[in-house]
């Protein structure tokens, strides 16, 4: 992913407050940092091109790792987790829900609920979201032809300040046979 | 009056075992009726507050050579000839399309049972249904009407519909081509109120494996008219008769995108390589970052500090 134009914030449901800030980006500043990873929160780790790598830390957490920007992001089955200071995942909830009450239970998606994340950027020109954001995502696998997988994720950002509406986006990603693939690369400001 | 209730609710019970032993009256799912609101949040560029995608941008489409050639040699002016300035897009227009969705079932009278869901949105397609009767798709030979042919099952409490027999069709909005042996898989997937319509598009002609297109939608409250855009034939400047298009290597905005993103002409090209993250590699020494966006005149809307207006849901 590149940062598109200071200003391109085409597509985002951006506020007034959020284009002030926006309109601020330094791409040098944020080279120049010590944290390159604005981009790489969870409102938009996801959407970008990254592989992921899902695997179980233990029976009440799930664990993603991202070889974009090489984050991971672990998702708690109970209560959230007690976090003493922002991180830039920050904390994650999951549950599995039934789209109706007596649904079976194959019948159901992962959601997912995100909060306590670092201030960061939902695009790589600086269009912000602030440390009152939070996420929503929903996760569903379905099964294609030839023992094929797909999973799509549905995340919903919703943040006070720096968005009007929720911004809703959704990714898709074909399961692979094998981490043949996997590239890992560190954060970036600029690619 | 204990006698009358007393057969009057063995009457109703047998009536009950009786339906349900024939298979009838049982609701499945979910109920997908309403007005879906669009969220075109993920693809604004090919649709608003941007309206158009750029007339040669096929990044992410994995199409094939042929498809690649027929989609340079289309010209978006075609939907300006008077020929097919009010036609229909086929089903696939609904994760194509900016519009949002209505959506409402169809239902047997005695049962109550759905027969169909109707899905519609706008006028840029008929409304299709998806029939949910179980009954089989017409032969391959079969005549292909403007809504195609559409069938669904539930599954897991997720809508899972086939849709055949599609005249040709779009890819994208620039009016790159899909055939008319393409087929459509699509997902309806509710969350409460979000809905996602996950595609896959299905070509043997122009496309070299799965196409997987994602929209989302919001449930409104206020109902949407899918017939608010009437569309009627105007003079937009194409002769009758006449179908613009480009002859082999004569696309003049081959290049367009290159120019405003900085992103090389063989990303832009599309193909099944576009759709993966390891594309980057191969073009990271040829990308050229564009210079800090500056309002021009003529620029067109969506470029350079255009927010994109969203309306709320409501």
């Amino acid at each position: 992913m590149v940062p598109p134009r200071k200003r391109d914030y085409i597509g985002i449901p951006i506020s007034v407050a959020g284009k002030k800030v926006a309109d601020q980006w330094d791409l040098a500043r944020d080279e120049a940092s010590n944290d390159q990873c604005a981009s790489y929160g969870p409102p938009t780790i996801m959407n970008q091109p990254t592989r992921v790598r899902i695997s179980w830390q233990d029976d009440n957490t799930l664990r993603i790792d991202t070889d974009y920007g090489m984050q991971t992001r672990v998702f708690s089955f109970g209560q959230r987790p007690t976090q003493r200071r922002r991180t830039r995942q920050g904390t994650s909830v999951a549950v599995w829900e039934a789209r109706r009450g007596r649904g079976a239970m194959t019948a159901r998606y992962l959601t997912v609920t995100t909060a306590n994340m670092l201030p960061g950027y939902l695009r790589k020109n600086g269009v912000p979201y602030g440390e009152q954001a939070t996420l929503t995502e929903y996760f569903d696998i379905f099964s294609e032809p030839q023992g094929a997988m797909i999973m799509v994720v549905t995340a919903i950002v919703t943040d006070p300040v720096y968005l009007e509406h929720p911004y809703i986006i959704a990714s898709q990603f074909k399961k692979e046979a094998d981490s043949s693939k996997w590239d890992p690369t560190a954060c970036s400001a600029r690619w | 009056m204990w006698r009358v209730t007393g057969i009057a609710i063995v009457t109703f019970a047998l009536t009950s075992v009786s339906m349900r032993s024939q298979g009838l009256g049982v609701p499945e799912g979910l109920d997908l009726s309403g007005s879906w609101v669009a969220r075109n949040f993920t693809d604004a560029l090919g649709n608003p507050p941007a309206m158009e995608p750029t007339p040669v941008d096929f990044l992410g489409i994995p199409l094939s050579e042929a498809g690649r050639a027929a989609a340079l040699s289309t010209s978006p002016s075609q939907i300006s000839m008077p020929e097919r300035m009010c036609d229909f897009y086929p089903p696939t227009y609904i994760v194509l399309g900016p519009a949002g969705l209505k959506i409402w079932p169809e239902t047997e009278l005695r049962t109550g049972a759905t027969t169909a869901w109707i899905v519609s949105g706008w006028t840029a397609y008929a409304p299709f249904p998806i029939f949910m009767d179980g009954r089989p798709h017409p032969s391959k030979y079969a005549p292909h009407p403007k809504t195609g042919f559409t069938t669904g099952t539930w599954v897991d409490d997720v809508l899972t519909t086939s849709t055949t027999h599609m005249e040709v069709g779009i890819l994208r909005r620039n009016l790159a081509p899909s055939s008319d042996l393409a087929t459509m898989t699509t997902r309806f997937s509710r969350h409460g109120d979000t809905l996602t319509v996950t595609a896959r598009i299905d070509d043997p002609v122009n496309l070299t494996e799965p196409f997987y297109l994602t929209r989302t939608f919001v449930l409104g409250k206020t109902p949407l008219n899918p017939a608010s855009w009437p569309c009627t034939v105007g003079d937009e400047g194409v002769p009758k008769g006449v179908v613009p298009h480009y002859l082999p290597g004569q696309n003049p905005f081959l290049d367009e995108v290159t120019r405003l993103y900085g992103i090389p002409v063989e990303a832009v090209l599309g193909g099944s390589e576009t759709m993966y993250p390891e594309f980057r590699r191969k073009i990271r020494e040829k990308y050229v970052r564009p210079e800090p966006c500056v309002a021009q005149p003529g620029n067109r809307a969506g470029f350079c500090g255009s927010p994109g207006l969203y309306p709320p849901v409501n």
